[in-house]
């Protein structure tokens, strides 16, 4: 009987410490996000949200008369996601399609583990690469004067997010039903029928949720970008001119910024913009994913 | 148990105590060849004490000292006014060493036919109005104007002595160390960059600016137009082992380093 109870007291314990430990992450988030606002507060009261999304000349340590435009910046973040998710997102769903429709168990596990080590190797390791060998080429290739740009970056990017869209791009394609599968064969349809007028469309959704959830991880990338992009705080004109993301001006001016300036206080508005930006990528994804969930009949 | 547990928090206490010895260095990246230089042999010299060394830029140095998470900042440039009034408010007084003198080069890929560059030449090339190499005599190639990160008191001081405070137009590629401009300039053939002394390197081509060469004579006698003074910052209370540093580094065996390190001692 008192052993009865002492194991039930144990089980409490451990559940209110796993609670205590869930908390303090949620905890951590909200001192986060605070600190995010208290500290872009200076920035925000000064010059003005929209003023600083606004405008185009990001010269903040100019001796006389700094500006505070985090236009080139917002633009050379979105520019370079979206190149890359146009080299990514094709090579990560076709990977996708091939591991869970089409490749036999063996070479489908080989894969699999390919796809997951990718995913595991740091990103200044992506950087560095890039460094040494991408850039000469693409500058040999192209004949450009300079190999750090836009476009080295998206290339490397992409690599860094395709196993990642792939991954998740697999499991979205794993929960479309058997049944669906059984009944387009039954039909007559052949493979390649199957997979464009069947599962895809059932997937659609889902796939959608998981090219989000890489344009998040492309966008808050820092360290590529810092190696890669060449730092120019200007709007790229094509994808051969150097450009300088938030991520990569945060980084690299974050240490000199003398604290409670304005420059520094303009940092941290930078950051709560990106802040924003994933968080509403997660919240989308999200979204998109329940209905997904919904639509094959999995909604509780 | 107990006993033990408190014995081993008394050890890690002690231990924290006796590794503030250590003297922590942050700043010019420029001055890093000078500082790991003098950091080595002064540990070897002295066995027990320690010296460590970073490099995130004059500006960050300072900001260091300011904050107390370094014992010296070293740095490029002089300290800014604002600088000074954020020590002030924190109860601290700086205090400038002069350490050594380095001359800011302009260097290009060595392909580059181009000799010699003039201020107005270089401002120019810098907001970005003369764009080719071709406006300069140079080959039919666009600029690719190289620049330190504004963390950097090169950067500071190239902006005060040879653009008079315009800016760097937003084109030109950003690097936030001089060997990162140093590698760009040697991969890059219309490339072009300013750098310090003590990274003058094959790779490279180091010009003349307005007609002088940054040889060490001329920088010494002070016919070279961006010779400059480098500093290590302190805290006018430092301890005594952050000053014994300092002396050391001034010393006939510290500034011996300083030139082995690529840059300029003191006059005698």
């Amino acid at each position: 009987m008192n052993n009865e109870k002492n194991k039930i007291l144990k089980e409490k314990i451990i559940e209110k410490i796993i609670f205590i430990f869930s908390m303090f992450s949620i905890f951590s988030l909200f001192l986060i996000i605070m600190i995010l606002f208290r500290e872009s507060l200076p920035s925000i009261k000064e010059i003005g949200l929209i003023e600083m999304i606004k405008g185009r000349e990001w010269y903040p340590t100019d001796l006389e008369n700094p500006s505070f435009g985090f236009f080139p910046l917002i633009y050379s973040s979105i520019y370079i996601t979206i190149l890359s998710l146009i080299f990514s997102i094709p090579l990560g769903l076709s990977l996708a399609i091939y591991i869970s429709e089409i490749a036999s168990e063996k070479i489908k596990s080989i894969l699999k583990i390919i796809v997951e080590l990718i995913s595991m190797i740091p990103s200044v390791v992506f950087g560095f690469v890039g460094v040494s060998i991408l850039v000469p080429f693409i500058q040999k290739t192209f004949n450009l004067p300079l190999g750090y740009c836009v476009l080295t970056a998206s290339i490397v990017l992409a690599l860094m997010a395709t196993p990642i869209i792939a991954t998740l791009c697999e499991d979205f394609l794993r929960m479309v039903p058997l049944n669906l599968r059984e009944a387009s064969t039954a039909l007559g349809a052949n493979k390649y029928q199957t997979i464009t007028k069947i599962i895809l469309p059932a997937a659609s959704s889902g796939l959608f949720t998981a090219m989000i959830l890489g344009a998040g991880r492309i966008i808050g990338e820092t360290m590529v970008v810092l190696m890669l992009s060449g730092g120019s705080a200007m709007i790229p004109e094509n994808v051969f001119d150097p450009a300088r993301p938030i991520t990569s001006a945060i980084a690299s001016e974050m240490g000199e910024a003398v604290k409670g300036s304005i420059h520094y206080s303009a940092l941290f508005a930078m950051g709560m913009i990106l802040f924003i930006i994933s968080i509403a990528t997660s919240i989308i994804a999200e979204f998109l994913s329940k209905r997904y969930s919904l639509k094959l009949g999995k909604g509780r | 148990m107990k006993n033990k547990i408190m014995l081993i928090v008394a050890m890690f206490i002690q231990a924290s105590f006796l590794h503030s010895e250590k003297i922590v260095m942050e700043g010019s990246n420029t001055m890093l060849p000078i500082a790991q230089r003098a950091a080595e042999v002064y540990m070897k010299k002295f066995p027990g004490k320690e010296v460590v060394v970073r490099g995130s830029g004059s500006g960050v140095g300072i900001a260091a000292i300011i904050d107390g998470n370094c014992d010296i900042a070293n740095a490029s440039r002089s300290v800014k006014q604002k600088e000074l009034d954020l020590a002030r408010k924190k109860g601290k007084e700086l205090k400038a060493n002069i350490i050594a003198m380095d001359g800011l080069v302009i260097i290009v890929h060595p392909s580059n036919k181009i000799e010699n560059i003039t201020k107005e030449q270089l401002q120019k090339i810098y907001t970005g109005k003369i764009k080719n190499w071709k406006e300069l005599g140079g080959d039919d190639k666009k600029i690719v104007v190289i620049s330190r990160e504004s963390s950097s008191g090169t950067y500071e001081f190239f902006l005060e002595y040879v653009l008079d405070k315009k800016r760097v137009f937003p084109g030109a590629v950003m690097q936030s160390t001089t060997q990162g401009i140093v590698n760009m300039v040697a991969q890059t053939p219309a490339g072009i960059g300013y750098i310090g002394h003590g990274y003058i390197s094959d790779k490279v081509k180091a010009i003349k600016y307005e007609g002088l060469e940054p040889t060490v004579e001329n920088i010494i006698n002070n016919k070279y137009k961006l010779a400059r003074p480098l500093y290590m910052y302190t805290l006018t209370n430092a301890s005594k082992e952050v000053l014994d540093f300092i002396e050391f580094v001034k010393s006939p065996e510290g500034q011996k380093l300083v030139e082995e390190a690529g840059y300029i001692p003191l006059k005698k």
